[in-house]
């Protein structure tokens, strides 16, 4: 083939080669092609654009670098420990045990951080229920005002001086023979009583003195009188049909609520195979969280506790054949009781709060006229909550004013607050040599003596608890000290010139009692059994209760001579939350609303309706006065909540306030009333019955609570309430169904409310969230509520921002007194009846309702958001996305249930809010839950049904290639329930325990998939509004005899 | 020229020839600023300065500075707002519907009603914006914007979000028919202006306007659209505010009557503040012969009527909260009336029914002073109406146990001192700087003759 190597040259100057050409004939366009605005300039070099270029940038890069990203260092593990992975979270069993409050808890760490505490379900006791104060003591763990170190003369020292100074000082005391006094409260460790004996056999004379603050010296002496036995009886409340209360607050504060709510809840179940509950009388002077729970309660004064229970004693013995004893009254409620009791006998149980031996010694003859013991009363497994001694405290308060004792160990105990005689014991104690404190705090007492060896937290503590005659309990540190405390008991041991660690020595305890000759490795595993458990349970022989008859007519006597009352009587009382303010400066537990008051951050006297009325006391929107309250001739002012339900001539008054030295949350809050606190017949009487006088002052003052009002206004689609009479005969009794006429109404009658909706409604292809929520064994203790806390980083926003009524609370607890009958008897018309509806009953029916984010089929909320930053998710969830809100508020206006709560200032990292501990330092923000956003200002919150925790359930039931089940998943409330009142599921699921509760149907319905429940009992709170929520409530029934009032 | 019947009243006084007209009007904008104004422009200024300190804290501490709680989410903002969308209300009823209607008489009075309208939307804008938690963000997030969050878009089914349509909407078209009425005036205070800057600043402002007749026929015609686009907004700004609270579920709020009663609410009050910033006005300007009794009588009138609509609406909530039966709905109404806000519903009732009653009388409705104390009157009437619907609605609503009460702060107050202050800084701006009637319109309506009245 012919090369045709034509050339094309695009000019001459190829042609020709011209060096010029040939320098650029590399580029497409051999010379510089100036573009448009460039031609304009005629200057080379830079350019006025350039120029405006280059600032532009200077300035923004110069703006950018001023904008200081915030620096967070992740550092990771150099050595992994080998069972923490970061962002799982690990669980240990452990044990809550301060001062007799017992409870088996599982201990959620998260990257080695404790986080929330549950309960444990393997625990015979506290079944997996918890109460507020366990929920919120893990926040106690972050506090700083615990002490970082220990002190000598309230200086900082180090543990060696301490502990080389304390221990010759002890030497030098026990060489001359000197009195040493250990002081606590009550210990139910067996391995810290073996301690103190070590301690004991060191330095001779030495006593340990327990007291509690809120003594049940009383109810253990009689029992130890009459039957030998050394503890208090095991109450059995889930076998009693009718039970009988005197002032025993068994569901909020007496000896171990959580125990006795698990009992109680179940004989309040009601459901298609279970139609019978139990009925409990309650006689008592202020509404307790027990007594609103009462199906009949009957208010009396604290000096009628006496003759009430001597007319008790009279009925049943008249009914029973036995003899009856002098005294007694007449009280409404106790024939019919009495009735009641006798029908039941065997199946019936009688418990009173009262701290006297000889109210109790009754009370055992009446349960033993009853046949209760070896049934709901057993003594064998008799409870060791409440050791305290108040005689021995007494000899003890008397030994140290009289200058006889040498040596004062408190362990972990602050008698000169929380004791009556506190005062006189600072006093006393400057004539103590040594005085030392186990405190986690320098508080009342620390702050009084010689040396504090600062003890740890619980949660860094190894511990052992014997609950219950033969029932055992392991506590394991969830996390290392995290200042330089150390255990107590190691310092009572390292004092007694014993080195070995708590945890060996707690082990090799074990191991000599519980072990049953194991070694070597089967000792191992039984004891990584128990750690792992966190219980333990020996099959200890019972022993011989010898039932001798008690000597009555004495007790009665001693009653008669006792109890007298003259005009005002005062009763002291401890609250579910602040219980005797050792945990006082705890903000989430100054901050849980009293379940009966909804009073937070304060202690008032709470006044009788009628009484309130007479003193010229009123109370608008919260608002009252503070009232001058005389006490054996000492004035205090003090604020006042009038409160339905309280015996009339009588006043109540919190303990657990006006902590001095508490910490920076605690001091100063409230009254302290501990001094108030008396003697009677040998214990601490916790009433007082004469020299009590109340006056009005014209001192405006605010509780801060976070409900003003007290009824619910006769709504029918709020409450549905039935007695059990009329719910045997129809299931659906007390409901209300709302139902509407349409057009087709000549046909088809009248239609249910929720068939009839606008939208078109969420198919659920996998899951469907819902809970329910049984009003019936709901006893309105607030665990679910500081759950809620714990587990959501809901902040604290402190008494003024309640009483502007901005408390964050995802989770509250509504509680409604019945409307006066008689105020609505007189009035004519519907303005003054609604008037009327407002003004609670004196003596008022209670109903408890946990409330939050009903998560809406159809929620008012997901419609008006102009960002769509509250959603539906596919699985029934009401969803909030914080980062998308813009705060107009408009969802919370539109919720009919009011549960959503605005983000009013910043509450984290603010000074004006330093007691939300748990945001503003931090140490405390180590309790915050990684898994949950803490929310900035100026969004909206509300309750995600733990959405949290069924996210990582989920991923649980996917790591195994399954569907999830109620094992995977539990929200914080329902699994803090002591009472199983909430119940959380998924209703897709026909085996949930949700849809076998409810009974769910799932049916193809007019628009979409529809529920069908098919529980009567089960209802929706407003639902005519059509908001078909996916929480259900259980209506609430009454063992009454009367017929309700409503309808 | 104005063809009408020799019988009829004159609508401007005073035998004023063209130039007189020119006169009175360019005088203000000539001349330098009377005391009045100068005591009147400090206090505004002062006003707002104070209020600037309430809008810093609220914007820099959070919503909590003001008295709102978890059950009231909404109060003095929300009704601020919809009380200064009503009052924007009047500007553009007067210069559109009237126009469409061949009112003649608006056109003493529409460019300052026009220019209140525009003052008055920003004021009520104010307060959806400080409202947010989240300002920095609420207000872009709330705009439809193509974003970088995904396919993040508004909900459409929010109410509020059709406020945000409505208002700017509405706030859009009143100032482009409020600058196209101006254009001839401010052509004519250019080519009066004596000074190089004012002959720059309102040569610019006029766009070349040069009187020629493609100029009036496009100036006709824009007016004519922009009068046929603003006055279904009349309807629609007001009936989509009452939608916020319409298509709530809340009792109270559930209302189907609240969009026609809304419109006629804002037109009332619309109307009542028109006439108390024209009676000063008219005094300080000199301007009564443009400004007339007859003017004011049949805004007077307009004012019974609206009120009447008002109080009748009121009486029909009450009638249906006991006609459906609902209890939730009737405890709504009754605590309106006798509840913890029952004052609040009595001064509602007292200014905004009882009150504009009295113009039935013509010596009432003939007076300047009562016509002025009035005026004023139903403006605190109409903002009661909106806190008893706001908050006496919401603070006791379905559950009892969350039943609260709203107190307000120092702060609420501050943020409402403000709007008011930059209210008046700017319609005091608008007196001095801008002609406050219509020369251009005023020129057509003159009698043909100049016969002195």
């Amino acid at each position: 083939m012919e090369s045709t190597k034509k050339q094309y040259w695009k000019g001459l100057e190829e042609l020709s080669k011209d060096p010029e050409f040939v320098k650029h004939a590399d580029k497409e366009f051999s010379e510089y092609l100036p573009t448009n605005s460039e031609l304009e300039e005629t200057e080379a070099g830079s350019t006025r654009r350039d120029f405006l270029k280059l600032m532009g940038f200077g300035m923004a890069a110069v703006t950018l670098a001023s904008c200081e990203a915030p620096i967070r260092k992740a550092i990771p593990y150099v050595n992994k420990p080998v069972d923490v992975d970061p962002g799982v979270a690990n669980y240990y069993a452990t044990t809550y045990n301060q001062g007799g409050d017992y409870a088996s808890i599982v201990v959620k760490t998260r990257e080695g951080r404790p986080i929330k505490i549950e309960g444990n379900k393997l625990s015979k006791i506290t079944q997996g229920g918890t109460n507020a104060q366990i929920e919120a003591s893990v926040l106690s763990l972050y506090d700083k005002e615990r002490l970082a170190q220990p002190l000598k003369g309230g200086e900082a020292t180090d543990w060696e001086t301490l502990d080389a100074e304390v221990a010759a000082k002890l030497t030098d005391i026990a060489a001359k023979g000197g009195h040493i006094r250990l002081v606590s409260n009550t210990i139910m460790s067996p391995t810290a009583l073996k301690a103190i004996e070590e301690f004991k056999a060191k330095f001779g004379n030495v006593e340990l003195v327990q007291y509690d603050t809120q003594s049940a010296y009383g109810l253990s002496k009689a029992h130890k009188d009459i039957y030998g036995v050394a503890g208090v009886p095991s109450y059995h409340f889930d076998k009693a049909d009718v039970i009988v209360s005197f002032d025993a607050d068994f569901l909020g504060s007496w000896i171990s609520p959580i125990e006795y709510s698990k009992g109680y809840a179940k004989t309040r179940k009601l459901g298609p195979k279970k139609k019978t509950m139990s009925r409990h009388y309650h006689f008592e002077s202020n509404l307790s969280l027990t007594g609103a729970n009462a199906d009949y309660r009957t208010p009396i004064k604290p000096s009628e506790q006496g003759s009430a229970v001597v007319a008790l004693y009279n009925e049943v013995a008249a009914k029973t054949g036995g003899t009856s004893v002098s005294g007694g009254g007449d009280f409404a409620n106790v024939k019919k009781a009495a009735a009641d009791l006798v029908k039941a006998k065997g199946k019936s149980l009688v418990v009173s709060g009262s701290n006297d031996p000889a109210i109790q010694t009754l009370i055992a003859s009446i349960n033993m006229a009853l046949a209760n013991f070896e049934k709901t009363i057993t003594l064998n497994d008799y409870s060791n909550a409440r050791k305290g001694d108040d005689a021995q405290m007494s000899n003890f308060m008397a030994d140290a004013k009289a200058g006889r004792l040498d040596a004062v160990v408190f362990l972990s105990c602050n008698p000169v607050y929380n004791h009556s005689k506190g005062a006189e014991l600072a006093e006393s104690l400057k004539k103590v040599a040594l005085t030392v404190s186990t405190s986690d705090r320098n508080d009342e007492t620390a702050s009084l003596v010689n040396y504090v060896a600062p003890n740890n937290h619980f949660l860094e503590s190894w511990s052992d608890s014997e609950p219950k005659n033969g029932t055992f309990s392991l506590g394991q540190p969830t996390i290392s000290p995290i200042f330089k405390t150390r255990q107590e008991q190691e310092s009572l041991l390292s004092w007694a010139g014993n080195t070995t660690s708590y945890f060996d020595y707690l082990k090799n305890n074990w191991k000599e009692n519980f072990s049953e000759g194991k070694e070597g490795l089967a000792f191992q595993s039984f004891w990584d059994k128990c750690l792992q458990d966190g219980i333990y349970e020996t099959s200890k022989e019972n022993f011989e209760i010898n039932y001798t008859m008690s000597d009555d007519n004495q007790a009665a006597a001693t009653i008669a001579n006792n109890y007298k009352g003259d005009g005002f009587e005062l009763a002291l009382y401890q609250k579910v939350a602040i219980g005797d303010g050792s945990q006082a400066n705890n903000p989430w537990l100054q901050e849980t609303p009293d379940p009966i008051t909804k009073g937070t951050w304060d202690n008032y006297v709470t006044v009788s309706l009628s009484d309130a009325k007479a003193l010229g006391i009123t109370e608008y929107e919260g608002k009252s006065i503070k009232v001058e309250l005389t006490v054996n001739g000492a004035s205090h002012k003090l604020p006042v909540v009038i409160q339905p339900g309280q015996a009339k001539g009588t006043l109540g008054l919190a303990l657990g306030y006006g902590r001095k030295n508490g910490g920076k949350v605690a001091n100063n809050l409230g009254f302290d009333a501990n001094p108030l606190v008396g003697t009677l017949n040998g214990g601490a009487y916790f009433s007082v019955t004469t020299g009590v006088n109340l006056v009005a002052t014209d001192e405006a003052y605010q509780v801060a609570r976070t409900q003003t009002h007290q009824t619910y206004m006769d709504r029918g689609n709020i409450i549905q309430e039935a007695s059990l009479k009329e719910y045997q005969k129809d299931p659906m009794a007390g409901r209300e169904v709302p139902m509407i006429a349409t057009w087709q109404d000549q046909e088809h009658g009248k239609v249910k409310a929720t068939t009839l909706s606008l939208w078109k409604g969420h198919e659920y292809p996998d899951h469907h969230w819902g809970l329910a929520i049984d009003l019936n064994s709901c006893t309105g203790c607030s665990a679910c509520h500081v759950a809620c806390v714990a587990e959501n980083n809901i902040p604290v926003v402190g008494r003024q921002e309640v009483i502007n009524r901005r408390d964050m609370h995802w989770m509250r607890i509504d509680r409604y007194y019945s409307s006066n009958e008689e105020e609505l008897a007189k009035t004519d018309g519907l303005v003054d009846r609604l008037a009327a509806l407002d003004i609670a009953s004196e003596n008022p029916e209670v109903t408890f309702q946990p409330m939050m984010c009903q998560h809406c089929n159809n929620a008012g909320c997901e419609t008006v958001c102009p960002v769509a930053a509250t959603t539906h998710s596919t699985s029934g969830l009401n969803q909030m996305v914080y980062n998308r809100c813009i705060g107009t508020r408009y969802c919370a206006n539109n919720c009919a249930y009011k549960v959503r709560r605005f983000n009013w200032f910043k509450y984290h990292d603010n000074e004006q809010f330093d007691m939300n501990s748990s945001m503003n330092n931090d140490l405390g923000k180590m309790v915050l839950n990684p898994d949950v956003t803490v929310r900035s200002r100026g969004v909206m919150e509300k309750c995600s049904m733990c959405v949290q925790r069924i996210q990582s359930g989920k991923l649980e039931a996917k790591k195994e290639d399954r569907r999830t089940n109620d094992a995977d998943i539990t929200t914080a409330c329902a699994s803090a329930c002591p009472s199983d009142a909430i119940v959380f599921g998924d209703m897709n699921d026909d085996n949930s325990q949700l849809s076998q509760l409810l009974r769910i149907k799932n049916e193809e319905g007019d628009y979409g998939i529809d529920k069908q429940v098919n529980e009567e009992r089960a209802y929706a709170v407003l639902e005519e509004t059509g908001s078909k929520p996916n929480v259900l409530y259980l209506t609430k029934i009454r063992n009454t005899d009367k017929k309700e009032s409503h309808a | 020229m104005q063809v009408s019947s020799p019988i009829r009243e004159p609508l401007i006084h005073g035998g004023k020839t063209l130039h007189d007209v020119s006169e009175d009007i360019c005088r203000q904008v000539e001349a330098k600023p009377s005391t009045a104004w100068k005591i009147g422009f400090v206090i505004s200024l002062a006003a707002l300065s104070i209020g600037a300190i309430s809008v810093w804290v609220l914007l820099w501490d959070g919503i909590g500075v003001w008295g709102l709680n978890k059950t009231v989410g909404w109060a003095w903002d929300i009704t601020n707002f919809v009380w200064w969308v009503g009052i924007g209300h009047a500007g553009t009823l007067i210069s559109a519907v009237l126009l469409l209607f061949r009112q003649k008489w608006r056109m003493s009075i529409n460019r300052a009603a026009e220019a209140m309208t525009i003052f008055a939307v920003i004021c009520a804008l104010m307060f959806p914006a400080f409202h947010m938690g989240r300002l920095w963000l609420g207000f872009y997030w709330a705009l439809p914007l193509p974003n970088t969050f995904g396919s993040l878009w508004v909900n459409f089914n929010s109410p509020l979000l059709w406020d945000v349509f409505a208002i700017s909407t509405y706030f859009t078209v009143s100032l482009v028919f409020w600058y196209v009425g101006l254009i001839p005036d401010f052509a004519t205070i250019r080519d009066r202006a004596k000074n190089k800057i004012s002959k720059a600043v309102y040569g610019g402002l006029a766009m070349g306007w040069i009187g020629g007749a493609k100029d009036w026929s496009r100036y006709e015609s824009v007016s004519l659209i922009l009068a046929g686009l603003a006055t279904p907004l009349v309807l629609s700004v007001h009936t989509i505010v009452s939608m916020d609270f319409a298509t709530s579920i809340i009792p109270g709020w559930h209302t189907t009557i609240f969009p026609p009663y809304f419109v006629a609410g804002a037109i009332f009050s619309g109307f009542a503040m028109v006439l108390t910033l024209m009676l000063v006005t008219r005094k300080l300007f000199k301007l009564e012969d443009y400004i007339t009794i007859g003017h004011i009588e049949l805004m007077n009138i307009v004012i019974i009527v609206t009120g009447s609509i008002v109080g009748i609406a009121y009486i029909t909530e009450f009638f249906i909260a006991w006609y459906s039966g609902v209890p939730g709905e009737q405890y709504a109404f009754i605590n309106r009336a006798t509840g913890p806000y029952w004052w609040a519903y009595a001064t509602m009732m007292t200014a905004n029914v009882i009150s504009p009653q009295l113009f039935w009388v013509k010596k009432i409705r003939t007076s300047i002073v009562s016509t002025f104390i009035i005026s004023i009157i139903v403006n605190i009437g109409m903002w009661f109406e909106r806190f008893v619907i706001v908050v006496t609605s919401i603070h006791r609503d379905f559950l009892p146990s969350s039943w609260a009460m709203f107190y307000p702060t120092i702060h609420d107050v501050g943020v409402y001192l403000f709007s008011f202050g930059f209210f008046f800084t700017c319609y005091l701006l608008f007196s001095k700087y801008f002609p406050v009637i219509n020369i251009a319109e005023i020129k057509g309506i003159l009698k043909s003759d100049g016969e002195k009245k």
